[in-house]
């Protein structure tokens, strides 16, 4: 086996025991990279090869990083053509927390322009190719993180969630998701989208790599006045393999579009409760709501947030911005306009409220929420184009939990044998309930063999 | 409020709110996107929210404050600030002027 195909943990275990050095980890994700990007397009800017820096507790192990985090070493698009060129003066306070942990960095990964889309075809640098299947989509918005997981270009990827732009490429590419409530991490130096949901997390090989990684990047930031002054704890003590006693509540298996898929997640179901949980189907408000708030919220956020990029301090002009952007700009601006502000957002706000009470009465409930991420397998390329609402649509299943912030993962559960195309199971706990998503998700990789990686490491 | 009528007015309205400047194809194109996407906002209003406080952010923070002193290790030094500046002059960025003509 290359050794860019390993797990953050093996990769760990293996230098430890001196069997390989980290710097033949980095030179063999380098080797991927120059092997595949060309075809698959993940990184938009990736390292020749000579970044690699022998650094703390990592070693230098090699990382890739979503072009909406400020970096040092790369230029920062957030796949826009507006920033075609930005060096930013300063650095994501998550990304020097991962340089201080130790990590190299590969490069800069593909995304929806301003993380705007649920396909990574919205880039104003063009789509990424899914590597499990290149007539798809890796999903998004960050599907070029997705998309070098899941060939092996780095040993994991730092991503971030709006509302499912972590879970749902983790789940196109059959790779792990995972978000930390909202808060947790900072925001400070990731390209403001909507910043009452932007939530960093990470694409990773197994639950157990993304265990170890995110509490690296979490935790109080003086920078950013919405991070959580909470210590955020520990996870992989909370990795398992039973979840007896566990009540979990199984939601949107009766919603209308699941037909072709709904009996690979019913199988999942059983997988549940095969490792003693107590699975009952829950109702849920209609997350076709869900999608409203999101819209209205997304958009309006997305119209302010965007309107500081003038091509005057940095940047391009206004007349840059690609068809995606410009569509949400306009339709947020309207719904923030004078007269319109209080009928749209606010309303939009209050029926946010209404989802984070259908919440609070889930988890009075169950101890832990599960879904699919998405009703379909990854779609063929294209099929993003002229659908003003296709993320929202493809999102679905995971918009509610992101309006309200709450911690999440995917792990697949699923693979289609005939496409090479994986389904992924949303896993949702209460907020800063971080290590309960944890030990669902890796007693589900246990108790099953969708996970490659997973399965490698047996 | 009256209906609003999503033509292309409406959007060469709202291009000018948003600093857009809009093709007459972009013009057309968005109209229609209004007509597909409003709908699902629409939707929201049906919803009975008698009551009810509006969720701004999740984290139930407020009032989140810095101590007041000055962090030198935070700040940009003039080449810093206006290394990405398309057009500088003497140390300042240059803005488009706003005023054409004296009174």
């Amino acid at each position: 086996m290359k050794l860019n195909q390993l797990t953050l943990t093996q990769a760990l275990a293996g230098i430890k025991a001196q069997k390989f050095s980290a710097r033949e980890v980095y030179d063999a994700c380098v080797a991927a990279i120059k092997e595949k990007n060309p075809d698959l397009h993940a990184f938009l800017d990736h390292t020749d090869g000579s970044n690699y820096q022998d650094r703390g507790r990592f070693h230098g192990l090699p990382l890739a990083i979503k072009d909406n985090f400020c970096t040092h070493e790369f230029q920062t698009r957030a796949s826009s053509a507006v920033l075609d060129g930005f060096h930013a003066p300063y650095q994501a306070t998550v990304v020097n927390k991962l340089a201080e942990a130790g990590f190299s960095f590969l490069g800069k990964t593909n995304m929806d322009a301003w993380a705007h889309g649920s396909s990574t075809e919205t880039s104003d640098y063009g789509p990424t190719k899914n590597p499990r299947n290149p007539a798809h989509a890796p999903g998004g918005s960050s599907g070029g993180s997705a998309a070098a997981v899941a060939a092996d270009m780095c040993l994991a990827a730092l991503g971030s969630e709006t509302a499912g732009s972590v879970r749902q490429p983790a789940a196109w590419c059959g790779c792990v998701g995972f978000r930390p409530s909202y808060g947790r991490a900072s925001r400070y130096g990731v390209i403001a989208m909507a910043s009452s949901t932007d939530s960093p997390g990470f694409l990773a090989k197994t639950t157990a790599d993304a265990a170890l990684l995110t509490p690296l990047i979490c935790g109080p930031d003086p920078y950013d006045a919405t991070s959580s002054p909470e210590k955020f704890p520990d996870l992989s003590p909370h990795l398992a393999t039973s979840l007896k006693g566990k009540k979990i509540g199984f939601l949107y298996l009766d919603i209308p579009g699941l037909e072709s898929t709904r009996a690979y997640y019913e199988q999942a179901w059983r997988d549940l409760e095969k490792l003693g949980a107590q699975v009952s189907a829950a109702t849920a408000r209609d997350p076709q709501e869900a999608i409203g708030v999101y819209t209205v919220v997304q958009r309006s956020e997305v119209a302010s947030n965007l309107g500081r990029y003038d091509g005057l301090r940095y940047g391009h002009t206004r007349d840059h911005f690609g068809a995606e952007a410009r569509r949400r700009i306009m339709l947020g601006t309207f719904l923030l306009s004078q007269g319109y502000a209080d009928k749209y957002y606010v309303q939009a706000q209050k029926v946010r409220t209404l989802f984070m009470q259908d919440f609070a009465r889930l988890f009075s409930e169950f101890d832990i929420l599960v879904s699919p991420v998405s009703p379909s397998f990854a779609k063929t390329l294209g099929s993003s184009e002229g659908n003003a609402l296709f993320g929202e649509l493809e999102d679905i299943f995971v918009e509610p939990s992101a309006i309200c912030g709450l911690p999440a993962g995917s792990v697949p559960c699923y693979h289609d044998p005939a496409t090479n195309l994986y389904l992924g199971l949303n896993i949702m706990a209460p907020f800063h309930h971080e290590t309960d998503v944890i030990e669902v998700m890796s007693a589900f990789e246990t108790g099953t063999h969708w996970n490659s990686w997973h399965n490698q490491e047996k | 409020m009256t209906n609003t009528t999503y033509d292309t007015n409406f959007v060469r309205h709202i291009g000018t709110l948003a600093k857009l400047d809009l093709t007459d194809e972009q013009a057309a194109q968005l109209a229609g996107e209004f007509q597909d996407s409003m709908p699902v906002v629409d939707a929201l209003l049906k919803i009975d929210t008698t009551g009810l406080a509006p969720t701004y952010q999740v984290n139930s923070l407020s009032n989140v404050t810095h101590p007041d002193v000055v962090d030198e290790a935070h700040m940009f030094s003039q080449k810093q600030a206006l290394a990405n500046a398309p057009r500088q002059h003497d140390g300042y960025f240059v803005v488009e002027r706003v005023i054409d003509h004296e009174a």
